[in-house]
């Protein structure tokens, strides 16, 4: 049997995990945590020149969120610092508080892949796997990290996976989904490889600044607008790797996609279809349906979660999508948070419930 | 060498005593200190939003590297140019200058949402009016406004217009269109009605990236890069025609540089002469609308002082009316004091430092005439 | 253009011992096909087929012409160069013999095909795209024709293709230089490309970057432009951006011997924008400590200009500063044959140039930087 059919029955979990969270995001107190992980020159670079991205403000997101730091108004740590940045507040209200068996980091400050310097993106992003294990991999077992990898600079983005590979705290890839060029062209495909050789899986959380407008449409204006086209970035990535034929080329490679909903993955799948049905010879390497890849390589963390009026239509979604590609994600500290208890408006079998709470991910992650 | 031996010294090779500084920066403001010129939807707004505690600073000018901070001028915070104190003690006695011009660039200018960037623009204009202007007599004051929304940008210059220590109007060098295309223009229109020039500052949104062949990787890269944003823009109300439909309009370019001008003209004239046909609003060859139109702020000097180059440049532009003098306090741009290039020579440099200004500037030139009065 | 008229002007040389038959070396000439299938011919049949039905694809918006349209039928060539056999400007060798070798005394013209194959979406065509395009230059115009040299056109954006193409057609010295277009996806600088630099500095092959219609990004900072004027104006800009991120990666630094072209961009820029460079370097070199010299050593020493849009000074003489802070060792003539704006050898530049240098810049410093026989 090959591993893409195993793949596809539902797992039930096992005893070990049955809440794992696949979205949360650390912060450090102040900036300057970050230094003792950085050399000498690039502290001074950083007091100087700062980083350096392919948009207008140097410090702050191009579409301010609606709270500070984008959390939950009651996730500020009492004992200071911005919420993600306390270890014992996080155990306490996150990880003690709901369950959590393990939970994956997912490290968004410093934007490592998106800094224009090349040297200073390796920099940063070899200090942010540093500073994972540190603050947080070290001293709780519950948490496990993402390893940070440039995509501008795929060398250094191998020479990091390498390096970390062999430690099992780190259980997946981190890129983001906005970047210069669309991902699936073949000057990344040495980091697929490096993934596929590693057993690592990639994950693409929203977000990023690649240089091109938010949307195939222009600058939105309204942070609602910049929201949503997360959606339609991830489905552009999508496309992408399915049409270059990155799963042809590496069919192991499993993929999610963390933070952008999954509503929209069905009719997605049918749209490819039907354009390649068409048009497959202009794309001879890419040998079945688009969908098929979506159902074999690709997985959806489920926050936010969609909330569809009525509710049971939900129920076709998660259907035609396989409750076995759905992974829990809470997005702690985030506003949108999604409870573990609360999320789900629509029945569930106890089956599907152990799957998406942990089994999935036991699976995408290579627990068992 | 030359120069750094004569800041030792600390006596310029050429006076600046007496002269408008037609570019200076008072650090930009923290979007907290604007909160008090916000009116109340606003400042819930952004209470509950955390945009108070947000940084505005743009990548085009990151506010402590190098160029953006020299390093004598340095505060204890990393920045420079942050309290009037220091705009005193640093930018204006040391040079004996007489009047300045403060051009406060900040992210307000570049913000997506058109009603945001229209309050912190407001607010930033009443900022530098109640704890600069009002405090310090030898000031004056930019209007900063949002150019992706006109009307918006034509309200704030309406309403701030009667303050007439506020001489004229500053956009960002890179905006989403070239500045000559016909969206921008009630912009011009409002500025020319009001006897305001328009200063067009080095800087940008990144709405694209600032070159035709992508993102630069380093700053540096980019700095330089922002010579060819303006080259760009010139064609652009030239071609457009901008300078035909508001004829009194006038532009001032800060921070850009000038020794690009001769290349630029020629090149330009050149072109003009065989394609003039897809413009033909544009009767003359375009250098000459920008001797007529444009005028370029001293900082940066882009040549090398210790040969011939500058004086051949000048030579080369023909235009002795062209350039304003400025310090582009707290920018590094020079050393010492030696703001004024030896080789300009006196009588140019007094035309630098006071002439060309009082004939750009009306309001300034108003003011000079009645402190003769007096 | 009759012999009368050419012996009646007296304002080019004020030096007595100009050589008025001197030989040149025309460093910019726009070969073109005669019809669209001509290219397909030297495609295999996979790609002939799928050029029929999907196009080349690139930025451009338009499929089969500039959305700038030219002054002149042909996007923008010269009224006179439409051979009479037939065919548009620069198509016909017999025609082109005639009115710009035999002519003109150019003793060598170097092709720039500006291939679509640099600049499609499609990766695998515009492999083959190039693969083609080389191969027409050899069947068209250097077989024929010896006084012709070609560009090897690679794709840069797929580096191990472009690799494998210098490789293929490194051997046939009737090619000259690789060409890669100015507005690429990222600045040229970037070490994405260096492997290219690294081949041709291996190969003493100079890079000819010659000035680009469409990128994937707006033709300039300013944004997407909305005249002609404008927008042939910001040629010159690509190619300063170019330099500044060449310069500023440290590309000569790791490559010393890498000899780059600029080609159809004019140079009297080239002076105020090695001050510019100078100056911010050093106040912000410690950004790019990989920079060891000041940037205009590197301009000194890397890159060549080809001279064509001569820029036009309303006072002549103020060229010679220009010649002077450029360096007439760095200028390299070019006719950019057959567009509207083509410099005719003859009469482009107005101000006296000495022997010395009239044979630089005609001849010697082409005949150096592309090993000509």
């Amino acid at each position: 049997m090959s591993e893409a059919q195993t793949l596809e029955r539902p797992v039930e979990a096992k005893a070990k995990y049955n809440l794992i969270d696949c979205d949360i995001h650390p912060s450090m107190k102040t900036p300057a945590e970050i230094h003792p992980y950085l050399s000498q020159r690039w502290r001074d670079h950083l007091a100087t020149y700062g980083g350096h991205t392919r948009q207008g403000l140097s410090e702050t997101l191009s579409h301010p969120r609606m709270v500070p730091e984008v959390s939950r108004v009651d996730s500020w740590p009492p004992a200071g610092g911005p919420p993600g940045s306390d270890l014992p507040f996080l155990r306490e209200q996150h990880l003690d508080g709901l369950g959590i068996d393990l939970g994956v980091l997912v490290p968004l400050r410093f934007n490592a892949s998106g800094q224009r310097h090349p040297d200073l993106a390796v920099a940063l992003a070899v200090a942010i796997n540093d500073w994972q294990i540190g603050k947080f991999l070290e001293p709780e077992p519950r948490l496990r990290g993402s390893i940070i990898a440039t995509q501008e600079d795929p060398a250094s983005a191998v020479a990091e996976i390498n390096r970390r590979a062999s430690d099992k705290r780190f259980l997946q890839i981190l890129l983001p989904p906005r970047s210069i060029e669309p991902l699936g062209k073949r000057r990344h495909w040495p980091i697929f490889e490096a993934a596929v050789s590693h057993n690592l899986p990639i994950s693409m959380h929203v977000g990023g600044v690649g240089g091109h407008q938010a949307t195939g449409a222009g600058w939105p204006s309204y942070y609602i607008e910049e929201h949503h086209s997360q959606v339609q970035t991830m489905e552009a990535v999508i496309a992408s790797l399915i049409f270059e034929g990155v799963f042809e080329q590496f069919p192991q490679l499993k993929l999610s996609f963390v933070e952008g909903g999954f509503s929209w993955v069905p009719a997605y799948g049918w749209r490819m279809d039907k354009a390649w049905a068409a048009m497959r010879d202009e794309v001879p390497h890419v040998k079945r349906p688009p969908s098929e890849y979506l159902r074999e390589n690709i997985w959806f963390t489920t926050q936010p979660m969609e909330e569809p009026n009525p509710a049971k239509n939900l129920t076709d979604t998660l259907r035609w999508i396989g409750t076995d590609r759905l992974m829990f994600s809470t997005d702690y500290p985030h506003w949108d948070f999604d409870d573990p208890r609360y999320a789900f408006k629509v029945p569930l079998t106890a089956d599907e419930k152990a799957a998406i709470f942990a089994g999935n991910a036991v699976n995408f992650y290579g627990l068992n | 060498m030359n120069e750094m031996i004569r800041s030792l010294d600390s006596k310029p090779a050429l006076s600046t005593v007496g002269a408008i500084d037609c570019d200076l920066h008072p650090a930009s403001p923290a979007t907290a200190a604007l909160m008090p010129y916000l009116d109340e939807y606003w400042r819930e707004t952004f209470i509950m939003r955390g945009v108070d505690r947000m940084s505005l600073a743009m990548t085009a000018s990151p506010p402590r590297s190098p160029i953006n901070v020299r390093s004598d001028w340095k505060a204890k915070s990393g920045f420079a140019g942050d309290t009037l104190e220091a705009v005193r003690a640093q930018a204006l006695d040391p040079f004996g200058t007489r009047l300045a011009i403060c051009n406060v660039l900040n992210g307000a200018m570049i913000m997506h949402s058109d009603d945001m960037a229209a309050a912190l623009c407001g607010a930033v204009n009443e900022w530098l009016a109640r704890e600069w202007l009002d405090k310090e007599p030898r000031l004056r004051g930019s209007i900063i406004v949002s150019a992706q929304n006109a009307d918006l940008a034509v309200a704030e210059i309406e309403k701030r217009v009667a303050d007439n220590r506020f001489v004229q109007i500053l956009i960002l060098a890179q905006n989403d269109e070239p500045l000559g295309r016909r969206r921008y223009w009630p912009i011009y229109e409002a500025a020319a009605r009001n006897r305001l020039p328009v200063c067009i500052h080095a800087g940008g949104s990144n709405r694209h990236a600032p070159t035709a062949t992508g993102w630069p990787s380093f700053f540096v890269e980019a700095y330089v890069a922002q010579g060819s944003i303006f080259e760009s823009q010139l064609l652009s109300l030239v071609a457009e025609g901008v300078f035909h439909k508001v004829p009194d309009l006038k532009v001032v370019c800060a921070e850009s540089g000038f020794t690009w001008l001769p290349s630029f003209f020629w090149r330009a004239d050149k072109t003009w002469r065989g394609v003039r046909a897809e413009t033909p609003w544009v009767t003359e060859q375009p250098s000459d609308i920008v001797k007529r139109h444009v005028r370029f702020t001293l900082q940066p000097v882009e040549a090398p002082l210790e040969t011939d180059a500058l004086t051949r440049t000048l030579e080369h532009v023909d235009c002795d009316d062209i350039l304003l003098f400025s310090t582009d306090y707290p920018h590094a741009q020079f050393e010492g004091l030696n703001a004024l290039p030896a080789a300009l020579g006196e009588t140019l440099a007094r035309k630098i430092m006071i002439g060309n200004p009082l004939a750009t500037y009306p309001r300034i030139a108003a003011d000079f005439a009645k402190e003769v009065a007096k | 253009m009759n012999q009368a008229v050419l012996e009646k002007d007296t304002n080019l040389e004020k030096d007595g011992g100009a050589e008025t038959k001197l030989s040149i070396v025309d460093c910019d000439i726009h070969p073109a096909f005669s019809s669209q299938a001509e290219l397909a011919k030297f495609l295999p049949q996979r790609w002939k087929q799928h050029l029929a039905d999907y196009g080349p694809r690139s930025a451009n918006p338009l499929v089969g012409t500039l959305p700038y349209p030219r002054m002149t039928p042909g996007n923008g060539m010269r009224r006179d160069a439409w051979p009479p056999n037939g065919g548009p400007p620069a198509s016909d060798l017999a025609y082109l013999q005639e009115q710009l070798l035999d002519l003109l005394d150019i003793e060598y013209g170097i092709l720039q095909p500006l291939a679509a194959g640099s600049s499609t979406l499609n990766q695998d065509l515009g492999v083959a795209m190039c693969a083609a395009v080389n191969d027409w230059q050899i069947d068209k115009w250097m077989d024929p024709e010896p006084r012709l040299k070609g560009s090897i056109s690679v794709t840069q954006e797929d580096v191990p293709a472009a690799l494998t193409e210098i490789e293929a057609r490194i051997n046939d010295k009737r090619f000259v230089q690789i060409a890669i277009p100015p507005r690429t996806i990222e600045p040229a600088g970037r070490r994405r490309y260096w492997p290219i630099y690294e081949a041709a500095e291996h190969y003493d092959m100079p890079i000819g970057m010659h000035s680009a219609a469409y990128g994937q990004h707006t033709n300039s900072g300013a944004g997407w432009l909305s005249f002609y004027i404008e927008e042939h104006y910001a040629f010159s800009h690509s190619l300063q951006s170019v330099l500044t991120s060449m310069i500023f990666e440290g590309v000569f630094e790791r490559f010393p011997k890498l000899k780059l072209v600029v080609v159809e961009g004019g140079f009297a820029w080239a002076a105020p924008l090695a001050w510019r460079l100078d100056k911010q370097w050093e106040r912000m070199r410690s950004e790019v400590p990989q920079v060891k010299r000041p940037p205009s050593e590197y301009l000194k020493e890397n890159v060549w200009f080809t001279t064509q849009p001569i820029e036009e000074p309303e006072n002549n003489r103020h060229l010679l500063d220009t010649l002077r802070w450029v360096g007439t060792d760095r200028l390299m003539f070019s006719t950019d044959y057959p567009h509207w704006d083509f410099d005719d050898p003859r009469y482009a530049f107005k101000v006296p140039l000495s022997p010395t240098e009239r044979a630089q810049i005609f001849r010697d410093n082409a005949r150096a930087v592309y090993r000509l026989p």
